[in-house]
């Protein structure tokens, strides 16, 4: 085996993968905790290898605008921020999303509201999954929980981009974006050709040639019937996206007398409690929503068939629950633990919150 | 000396009557019709004195419809 | 002689552009945006660049450009047009790309996108339409709206003391490293229009050259916007913008223009 593996953090392994998936354009502004995407990618200089073009830009407006720009192009463009830097984008994603535009956008959240902290958080989880901008659209939006996924995600997230033609989004947070894990970084890819753009994306601007009416890419439509045609499209889309896409990782569900459901950062903290909860005779299962949208609805309704309560963990103050409610019909107890302003629990609150909600009883191990 | 025989082709349909081509006219040959208006409602431009066009082309540059055709012939 | 003598193909010296697409403009008559449109479809199809240009569209009365000029166009929100251009640009160098702006797009809620592009000398052409007003929302103020001047959110006149001043964006674009090209020109007259021509394929020529941001202001009437006719309109025009705005180049090949008085 030749794999590459590197130790680094989960933003530089973004820019890495970046480099390696052939990605055409990076545009992004510096925000902790994500600065060492953009400082990795000006590191690496990939202009002089794969021509993949890297530029700080004046805002995080302006970034997400020249994504708009070269992905009307047809090329594989991305930024990165976090989460202040994402609100100011929520305006040109919308735009992204109404003009049916591939892209891809990395949000290593941090604790809000407003300037909050730089400390981390899952704090942007209704922003991400519902919308965020405005008008009905949704992002394809993954959640990784170790520096792999956050390298495997930048792939992952260009293809179902493109697929669907629909902004993607890897919702990370300030935990999985700094710290330091091994990592097998993808083979080096091409970037695509001109031709190959002209073929794969027809609806792209490559200059209009005789062969073809000119290509524009709008989000405008003045004419109502057209408008909600366009609406429509979306929305089939959606369901596309909703009945193929659904990623999660399950574990120990077969037998699970208890649910937990977190994502990211937190899953990684929570698989550590289910561990122990074990050891201390509750079986505990996880579910891992890895698509946080499409979420799995079904697989966490299935894996709650048999269980007495299901807790939702994040580091918020109760968003993913809302999804959870309704995946569960309310036929299961279903609570939430969560901190905020950037405090990052350690399993054993985890456990904590299994007595205080539902009662439940952990035999001592101490003594 | 040559004689410079002009014309223009106003697109009836297209103008908007805005009334710069007849102001742009060195020759005073345009003029807005009085009376008569195209599809749109407007009171389109025409030639009132063509023996007068010099096919200068002043009323089809500054037109903003680009609704004027300019036909021009020096006779020597 | 004979009119249909004359009126025959042989003896045509001026017809509309093969690129303008036959679509009538949405703009009210005699609107300045129709004349740069002719003369940017003229310019696109006289440099053979059908098939090599990428436009960018604003969001104002030209929003709908893309419906016009038969090259390929993405239209921006508004403001930013100037970052996607930067974006276009950069990952097509071989394109010429070139944003067509107005005066509220470009000089209010996208200043920080226009002034960061020219800049970094993106290589790109910046068209830009001052009317001194914003006519698509019905006639407000713009950040180039002249003292006293009277729209509908300065009813009695633009007051500096309330609303500031009159913004020479064009005049301070010409002070940046980035652009290698800043003029003023104006469409009311034939002779206006055959400068301002020859400026806009000077600026597609600089930005196909590499040679930094050229910007082209365009000082232009809104009929509508100012409650005139077009011909009295292109007076007022005459006698007021022109004293804010007086036409002429700004800045050529890198280098700033003496003001002339």
């Amino acid at each position: 085996m030749n794999e590459d593996i590197r130790l680094m953090k989960g933003n530089e392994a973004i820019a890495h993968a970046a480099v390696r998936y052939g990605v055409d354009g990076y545009f992004g502004y510096p925000i902790t905790p994500q600065s060492e995407v953009l400082e990795t990618l000006e590191a690496l200089m990939p202009w002089e290898t794969t021509g993949m073009v890297v530029l700080q830009a004046e805002s995080e407006i302006s970034s997400i605008n020249m994504v708009y720009g070269g992905a009307a192009t047809g090329k594989a463009v991305m930024t990165s921020s976090s989460s202040p830097g994402v609100s100011l984008m929520q305006e040109g994603i919308s735009y992204l999303a109404a003009s049916e535009l591939p892209a891809l956008i990395v949000n290593v959240m941090r604790g809000g509201p407003g300037l909050g902290t730089i400390h981390p958080s899952q704090s942007d989880y209704f922003q991400a999954t519902k919308g965020g901008g405005h008008g009905d659209y949704h992002l394809i939006v993954l959640a990784p929980s170790s520096v792999q996924e956050m390298a495997d995600f930048v792939g992952l997230g260009f293809d179902l981009a493109f697929k669907y033609r629909t902004p993607a989004m890897i919702l990370a947070d300030g935990v999985v974006g700094q710290m330091m894990e091994k990592v097998v970084l993808p083979e080096q890819r091409q970037r695509r050709t001109a031709e190959e753009i002209r073929t794969q994306c027809p609806w792209a601007l490559t200059g209009k040639t005789a062969d073809r009416k000119r290509n524009v890419v709008t989000s405008l439509e003045l004419d109502s019937a057209i408008m909600e045609k366009n609406n429509e499209r979306f929305q089939r889309t959606y369901k596309e996206i909703e009945a193929n896409e659904v990623r999660y990782q399950g574990y120990h569900l077969d037998d699970a007398e208890y649910l937990i459901v977190a994502f990211g950062s937190m899953a990684r903290i929570c698989l550590k409690a289910v561990e122990e909860a074990r050891k201390a005779g509750v079986k505990i299962g996880l579910l891992r929503p890895i698509t946080l949208w499409p979420f799995p609805y079904e697989a966490i309704c299935k894996a709650s068939e048999n269980a007495k309560g299901i807790l939702v963990a994040e580091l918020n103050a109760g968003q993913m629950i809302e999804d959870v409610r309704l995946a569960v019909h309310d036929n299961v107890p279903v609570e939430h633990f969560g901190r905020m302003g950037g405090i990052v629990p350690n399993p054993a609150e985890v456990l904590g919150a299994f007595t205080d909600k539902f009662g439940v009883k952990f035999n001592d191990q101490t003594n | 000396m040559a004689k410079i025989h002009g014309a223009v082709v106003i697109d009836e349909e297209r103008c908007k009557g805005c009334d710069l081509c007849v102001v742009a006219c060195p020759t005073n040959v345009l003029l807005l019709k009085d009376k008569e208006v195209n599809d749109r409602g407007y009171h389109y431009a025409y030639m009132a004195q063509a023996e007068a066009c010099i096919g200068c082309a002043a009323c089809a540059t500054v037109c903003p419809d680009a609704c004027i055709e300019v036909y021009r012939v020096v006779e020597k | 002689m004979e009119l249909n003598q004359i009126i025959n193909p042989a003896n045509r010296v001026y017809a509309r552009p093969a690129l303008l697409d036959d679509n009538t403009m949405h703009y009210c008559p005699g609107c300045s945006h129709g004349v740069v449109h002719k003369i940017i479809a003229e310019i696109i199809e006289e440099m053979g660049l059908q098939e090599n240009t990428i436009g960018v569209a604003p969001v104002g009365c030209a929003v709908f450009a893309y419906n016009y000029i038969d090259v390929d166009w993405v239209e921006a929100a508004h403001g930013r047009a100037p970052a996607l251009a930067s974006a276009i640009q950069r990952l097509n160098p071989e394109k010429l790309v070139f944003t067509y702006q107005g005066d509220g797009d470009l000089a209010a809620i996208g200043t920080a996108e226009t002034i960061h592009a020219a800049n970094r000398g993106e290589n790109i052409a910046i068209i830009f339409i001052n009317n001194a007003i914003y006519g698509m929302t019905g006639g407000q103020m713009a950040p180039t709206t002249l003292e006293g001047q009277k729209t509908a959110t300065t009813p009695y006149g633009r007051r500096v003391d309330l609303n500031g001043y009159p913004l020479n964006i064009s005049n301070l674009l010409a002070q940046l490293d980035g652009t290698h090209y800043v003029t003023r020109q104006a469409v009311h007259t034939a002779a206006t229009v055959r400068k301002a021509k020859s400026a806009i394929k000077k600026a597609f020529q600089n930005a196909l050259a590499g040679k930094g941001t050229s910007v082209v202001e365009v000082v232009g009437t809104c009929s509508s916007g100012w409650k005139m006719t077009p011909d009295a309109s292109n007076k007022w025009m005459e006698q007021h913008m022109f004293e804010k705005y007086p036409l002429g180049d700004l800045k050529d090949a890198g280098e700033i223009i003496p003001k002339s008085k």
